[in-house]
């Protein structure tokens, strides 16, 4: 049983008009997602329609699928050698699972910020300018400007402008997490994907990431995918329930947080499982 | 109901320790026997041989007369062996295992190549030696050359090469593959940017230490009829040569009594050479780490 609320479309003009004519700035558009590692079935006609400049979440319980679709959204997940898709997922008006659409170009607009901190054992320096290095950027002044640039995006900039030629692992766990998403903004995404992002963090560091990605939503579009409900409810604009692999209900997070209109988010919301 | 009898386990304390003081105690008398063993060899190899050290030594040829005898035609020609071997043994074997480890699907077929080339390396060396004369020597009429020598070097290091290879990009942490792959970089930037650098230091400690093994190999060379007598330095690849193990063995088996304290100075300047090589291993890879 699948229940998607979509929104209402939103009556705000896009000045490019040509463009995403019939979208009405969805970033995601997934449709009738289907994912099996191996025999396992784990993603169940997804349809969800992702808008751009929020922050949407993912809750659900261990195993319900959603860090796989987080996954799936640029691809990654087929670093595992056995996953077969159906179904579409169309980023700004085009399926990524076209046989011509490169991953690297999609992984160049969607960064993704993982679930672990995970520099390079490189100086912070050159973790921030690996993105743009393998883009062809080799000018040092240009790259000097998106170190800086990403670092203050990444509310990191003050702590290690001092230190940008030390190796990352100096780092505590936060400030790591935090250089990695100064990282993903280097590549200058349009959408950042977050794969709980603060699991891995202590209360103090996870609430700066937590601000960070509210300041970080005027400019991109945020999916972030979280164990911690509370987070949810704090920092996104709409939530997406999954269990077992399928969408149990995607509304605006007040709402999902409020007067849920299935009877399993309500449970997993109240804490009954999960 | 309680399960632990306290009083119990109090009373079989002494035995455990004293079991655990005695396991301390095996483990230091083996290390204390290996360790022995390689200070008496080094002892009566370095007191019989430090005599016949010179510079003489270093620049004479091989002679009848124990005296005159020097090591300069072997020195030279296990140079030129490493030459060859390094370079070939380490593309082809680093090239192998970024294969096998990042390229190659994980399927059956794949498995067993794994699985037989960790058993190529428990191949004697002597088999390397035939298959070394069937194909360079004589097939490809190389002669017995440095490049069928150091070509014949090259595979028999190959597996254990591969190997350690294997196992240093394995160990690299996917973690860190994702985060390159999750900016847009192809497998190949990921490889040489990401996975080469964090690998290096394993790839170079396994391949060193397989160089150091085909310096120190003696039966290949005599099964492709490397000389020991070579009165000349080789000039270019295909020249005839004579290497360190080939000459400490002649001078090993010859009947007079001083041949045996030469034997001792060229195993000395093996060992030195050798010691050399992992030193280099060493500072190499230290110099790698302290980039991150």
């Amino acid at each position: 049983m699948v229940q998607v609320n979509l929104n209402k479309p939103q009556l705000k003009e896009t000045t490019d008009s040509n463009q995403n004519v019939n979208m009405n700035n969805i970033v995601y558009d997934t449709k009738q997602l289907n994912l099996w590692y191996g025999n396992h079935h784990a993603l169940k006609n997804i349809d969800l329609a992702i808008k751009e400049n929020e922050v949407t979440a993912i809750i659900g319980p261990s195993g319900c699928g959603k860090s796989t679709y987080i996954k799936t959204l640029n691809r990654m997940v087929e670093l595992v050698p056995s996953v077969k898709t159906s179904g579409q997922i169309i980023y700004r008006d085009r399926n990524i699972f076209d046989s011509d659409y490169n991953v690297e170009e999609l992984r160049t607009r969607v960064g993704m910020v993982f679930q672990k901190p995970n520099p390079f054992p490189k100086s912070i320096f050159d973790n921030i300018a690996y993105g743009p290095r393998i883009h062809g950027i080799k000018n040092k002044k240009t790259l000097d400007e998106i170190v800086e640039k990403s670092l203050r995006g990444a509310a990191i900039w003050d702590e290690v402008k001092d230190r940008l030629h030390e190796n990352a692992y100096g780092l505590s766990g936060g400030q790591q997490q935090r250089i990695c998403i100064a990282r993903a903004l280097a590549i200058e995404p349009d959408v950042i994907l977050m794969d709980e992002p603060t699991s891995a963090l202590d209360p103090i560091s996870t609430l700066k990431v937590e601000e960070l990605v509210q300041e970080l939503k005027e400019n991109y579009s945020i999916i972030i995918v979280t164990h911690n409900m509370q987070q949810a409810a704090r920092i996104s604009d709409k939530t997406a329930f999954f269990l077992n692999g399928e969408v149990i209900e995607f509304d605006q997070t007040d709402t999902i947080f409020s007067t849920p209109s299935d009877k399993r988010t309500e449970d997993y919301i109240s804490g009954r499982f999960g | 109901m309680r399960h632990i009898d306290h009083k119990n386990v109090v009373k079989r304390m002494g035995s455990r320790m004293i079991l655990n003081k005695t396991f301390k105690a095996i483990f230091f008398m083996a290390t204390l026997f290996a360790l022995l063993s390689l200070a008496i060899l080094f002892y009566r190899i370095v007191s019989q041989g430090i005599g016949f050290i010179s510079i003489d030594f270093f620049t004479n040829f091989g002679s009848r007369i124990p005296e005159n005898a020097g090591i300069v035609a072997a020195l030279v020609g296990s140079l030129w062996m490493m030459a060859v071997i390094a370079p070939v043994s380490l593309i082809l074997g680093v090239g192998s295992a970024i294969y096998l480890e990042e390229y190659a699907k994980k399927n059956k077929l794949n498995d067993f190549i794994r699985m037989n080339i960790a058993n190529l390396a428990g191949v004697p060396s002597v088999v390397f030696g035939l298959l070394g004369l069937t194909i360079f020597v004589r097939a490809l009429a190389l002669g017995n050359s440095i490049l069928a020598a150091g070509f014949t070097m090259s595979l028999l290091i190959l597996p254990v090469i591969i190997v350690a290879s294997q196992e240093a990009i394995r160990a690299v942490p996917k973690e860190l593959r994702e985060a390159s792959y999750g900016m847009g970089a192809t497998k190949w930037q990921t490889i040489s940017k990401v996975v080469l650098p964090s690998a290096i230091p394993g790839i170079l400690t396994g391949g060193i230490l397989a160089l150091s093994r085909a310096i120190g190999e003696t039966a290949p060379l005599v099964v492709i009829g490397i000389p020991v007598i070579i009165q000349f330095l080789p000039d270019n690849l295909l020249s005839q040569f004579t290497a360190l193990p080939m000459q400490i063995f002649d001078w090993a088996k010859r009947p007079q009594e001083a041949f045996q304290s030469v034997a001792a100075a060229g195993i000395i300047v093996l060992m030195m050479f050798l010691l050399i090589m992992n030193s280099i291993a060493v500072v190499i890879r230290n110099k790698f780490q302290k980039r991150y």
